[in-house]
């Protein structure tokens, strides 16, 4: 949970964090969100949701690889933009807000965050002068894997995904329900996987000889046969979810017992607390339309805006998204920052960030009456991402009883 | 409404220095103007040469303070000559570290709120420099307190349909325009703002020289915190009944000693009286005590109460301040308390709390970049409801303990602490955080037509004369 990312020195608790956007970031928010509006209009969502790909190739292509945001967790020497989680976090304002269809949440943040934690990893190692000649050897060897790999994703060239059930939560141990025997060959099913339909590499905790790894797979390697994706029909109409089956299938060490524990653990700790600010940029769309509709829309002579009754929900919203934004950049900033105080941060963000999420979404559907409930608007598709996203890398409650322990607030005792 | 209770620093940004002080006279010559920009390092040497010349443990707090404000390090973004050295606003945070580390004595600001909060901005922006020099200075040592009259029985949210009367009657000698117990009660500033007839630099600037003449005030006023203890009291009172009700207001400084001011204290649901009636019977205020110029008062009284609400937002707290501290205290003392559901609620609210204290910060770091958004009013909402809810479920956590109330006496505290009694009493006191400062209701409005855009209401009372609104 507490591991630092490999690049930035660990900062003390609570309370320092850089809670507004830097120009830099206001730059890179104006660049995504162009692209976005000319690209990813909610009608092309549609359409795509309607097409049955697994996510838009041409927008990934323009969005992660030429605008380089693919790497922005990654370090220039590793190859990638060397930015950080306030970036990212930018970026999935943006990405949030168009509802777009692209595995930036998986790829670029959750698989690329724990490939960073496997090669960081290898440098503790390579300090740690108590560790054996061999298991030394075996770790290096997994970290060229790994840097390999992160080198493919930062450049936005190919498309990871870790592969635990999206609704995995940081801070609580889920099962793992995959074997590795001792060449590496991987056993096992994993159910609800996002976007592994649009994955190149699939990251796979796998219980191996010496204990827990996490394995590279390559969907378009020879052995495919031993791999199925089966798709199943997602209430969120733009991430896709697959059941992987394993048989026997393939794959390459990128961490071994205790590195991959660690790296899970951090990737979905930075995947949840970045999740916050794709929430916080979808619930501001839904208010935005809201107040815009309900400015034009007449009814009994006037604006229905102008009713205490709608206009008090939209400001209550609004009132929703402050402390939302304030939570969502209190996450993005500590886990950029190596802040030990990540673990409560990104709880608080999740808990708090994923209701007003879905909160603006009823909202919005409801105050726009009639055309709100139509498949023709775009508000379905937010209503259902923020109802998804209200699953994924956790529930505010789930979020919650991990704050619980971390906090000293224990639950009742039988 | 006028109740004011939240620890609270003046919050209008410095327009700019006013021309230096006068030499002779003045309580506030000490201040050195400064040679250029001020830093912080210029601001620490300057500290230094203060507790030098001035050593606490040495020093009565009331001359300590009255030297600091002489030193421009009182609030040091106000003009030099008036407390400040036209600096940073920001800046002001070195100086406080600095006078903290040395074991100086604050001005008690929670004491005094209603002075720094709402009528110090006011009277930098709208005061004449006589105003200024005169009542600054001890507004900010605490020497004299400040009291808000503006909410009254009849208007509340609706604060512009207030009904207190001000009638201006003319000097009947131009020459003795005051008596020699005005002279004294006003400090000499009515007199000599009417010799200069000076405008202040940023306020009334069609406004004629001399100010004579007084105005009789009749009226009453409500929910007034500090009255019973107040030297001055800002108050907004209806010069033309014929004009609609925003234009028709006029702005005074109304001096609480006069013999028609009469102050009731106003008990609450708490059992205590925080708040005052007051009564204002033939209240004789002089010319030279008004605010902006005759019909104005509105618009200056929307700077007292943009202040108000800024006051209450942002800034840094640790983590579990406040009422969620309390409640997570208790539930860590108390297993025998704790029930599944009241666990659930209390995280939750938990979360909302950490929360609003990043949104808080959030905003704190935006005024100290000049960038002050709309999330200030957010806050005072935020926080009424986490009040209200938090409490609401301590009361229910103590069960058997939260059926009692620790004390029921009529008492006057001088300062209301959210968090100093028990349960019973935060969770009935938290009641008026929704209601006081402005209703929740209203605050909704405001953020829905001012932040969002939405359209206002339909309504029939804006262009009426005054007069003929019903009541």
């Amino acid at each position: 949970m507490t591991h630092q990312a490999p690049t930035q020195p660990p900062q003390e608790g609570a309370g320092s964090a850089h809670l507004l956007y830097s120009e830099q970031e206001e730059d890179l928010r104006a660049a995504v969100r162009a692209l976005l509006a000319d690209r990813c209009p909610p009608e092309t969502v549609l359409a795509h949701a309607e097409g049955g790909r697994a996510y838009d190739t041409a927008l990934w292509q323009a969005l992660g690889a030429e605008m380089g945001t693919a790497g922005l967790l990654v370090p220039e020497q590793l190859g990638g933009a060397g930015g950080s989680a306030r970036e990212a976090a930018v970026v999935l304002e943006e990405l949030g807000r168009a509802v777009s269809p692209v595995p930036y949440l998986t790829s670029a943040v959750i698989a690329t965050q724990a490939l960073l934690s496997c090669v960081g990893a290898m440098a503790d190692a390579n300090t740690d002068s108590g560790e054996q000649p061999r298991a030394a050897a075996e770790t290096a060897a997994d970290a060229e894997v790994a840097v390999e790999l992160l080198a493919a994703l930062a450049s936005g060239e190919r498309v990871g995904v870790l592969a635990v059930p999206l609704s995995s939560a940081p801070g609580s141990a889920s099962a793992v329900t995959v074997r590795a025997d001792a060449h590496a060959a991987l056993t096992g099913q994993i159910a609800g996987v996002a976007d592994a339909l649009a994955a190149d590499v699939l990251l796979v905790p796998a219980d191996g000889p010496d204990g827990v790894g996490l394995y590279a797979v390559e969907t378009s390697a020879p052995k495919a046969a031993r791999l199925r994706l089966d798709p199943s029909t997602p209430l969120d109409l733009t991430r896709t979810l697959a059941r992987i089956s394993l048989d026997a299938m393939s794959a390459r060490r990128v961490a071994g017992p205790g590195g991959a524990e660690a790296a899970i653990a951090r990737a979905l700790l930075t995947g949840a607390g970045l999740l916050a600010s794709e929430q916080l940029g979808l619930a501001e769309w839904c208010l935005t339309q809201t107040v815009r509709y309900t400015k034009e829309r007449h009814q009994f002579g006037r604006p229905v805006g102008s009713f205490q009754a709608l206009k008090h929900r939209m400001a209550a919203l609004w009132l929703d998204l402050v402390s939302a934004r304030a939570a969502a950049r209190a996450a993005a900033d500590a886990l950029a920052t190596g802040d030990r105080d990540a673990p409560v941060a990104v709880a608080v963000a999740q808990a708090h960030t994923a209701r007003v999420a879905v909160r603006a979404a009823q909202e919005c559907v409801q105050l726009h009456g009639g055309i709100g409930m139509t498949w023709e608007h775009p508000a379905h598709l937010y209503l259902k991402r923020a109802k998804s996203d209200e699953i994924a890398l956790g529930t505010p409650g789930r979020h919650q009883e991990v704050l619980a322990r971390l906090i000293d607030l224990p639950a009742p005792t039988g | 409404m006028s109740a004011k209770n939240t620890a609270v620093e003046a919050a209008e940004p410095s327009p700019g220095p006013i021309a230096a002080a006068e030499p002779s006279g003045s309580p506030a010559d000490g201040a050195e103007p400064p040679p250029g920009p001020i830093d912080a390092a210029e601001l620490r040497r300057r500290v230094a040469q203060l507790l030098a010349a001035y050593d606490p443990a040495t020093t009565a707090r009331a001359d300590f303070l009255r030297a600091q404000f002489d030193a421009g390090l009182a609030w040091v973004h106000y003009p030099a000559g008036l407390g400040g050295l036209g600096a940073p606003r920001a800046l002001q945070g070195v100086v406080t570290a600095e006078l903290d580390a040395a074991g100086a004595p604050d001005n008690d600001p929670r004491r005094i709120g209603i002075g720094l909060g709402m009528a110090a901005p006011t009277i930098l922006r709208y005061g004449t420099k006589d105003q200024q020099r005169r009542l600054l200075r001890p507004l900010w040592t605490g020497d004299e307190v400040w009291c808000q009259l503006f909410s009254e029985p009849g208007a509340g949210s609706d604060l512009a349909a207030l009904a207190t009367r001000a009638v201006y009657v003319p000097a009947a000698h131009p020459s003795e325009g005051h008596s020699a117990d005005d002279a004294e009660r006003a400090g000499g500033f009515g007199a000599t703002a009417r010799e200069r007839g000076e405008p202040g630099e940023h306020g009334e600037p069609g406004e004629e020289a001399p100010r004579s003449g007084e105005w009789v005030i009749d009226g009453q006023k409500v929910w007034t915190s500090s009255a019973h203890v107040a030297r001055w009291g800002i108050l907004i009172a209806r010069t033309d009944p014929d004009l609609p009700k925003h234009r028709g207001i006029s702005y005074f400084i109304c001096d609480m000693t006069d013999p028609g001011v009469e102050v009731r204290p106003l008990r609450q649901i708490t059992g205590e009286a925080e708040f005052n009636e007051v009564f204002l019977t033939g209240v004789r205020i002089p010319d030279s005590h008004r605010l902006g110029a005759p019909g104005e008062g509105w618009r200056v009284a929307q700077t007292t109460l943009m202040n108000e609400r800024v006051a209450i937002g942002g800034g840094s707290v640790p983590r579990e301040h406040g009422m969620i501290g309390v409640a997570a205290r208790t539930w860590r003392e108390r297993p025998d308390l704790r029930t599944h559901d009241l666990h659930q609620r209390l995280l939750r609210l938990w979360v909302e709390a950490e929360a609003a204290r990043y949104a808080g910060e959030r905003l704190g770091q935006q005024l100290a970049i000049g960038q002050p958004g709309p999330e200030g009013s957010a806050m005072k909402l935020a926080f009424a409801r986490l009040h209200q809810e938090v409490s609401g479920l301590e009361v229910e956590l103590l069960g058997d303990e939260g059926l009692t109330y620790d004390d029921w006496t009529m008492r006057r505290p001088e300062l209301v602490d959210f968090t100093g009694r028990e349960a019973g009493y935060r969770y009935l006191r938290a009641k008026g955080n929704s209601i006081e400062g402005g209703t929740s209701e209203v605050l909704l409005n405001i953020i829905a037509e001012r932040v969002l855009g939405l359209p206002p209401e339909p309504r029939t009372d804006k262009d009426a004369a005054w007069k003929d609104l019903p009541r």
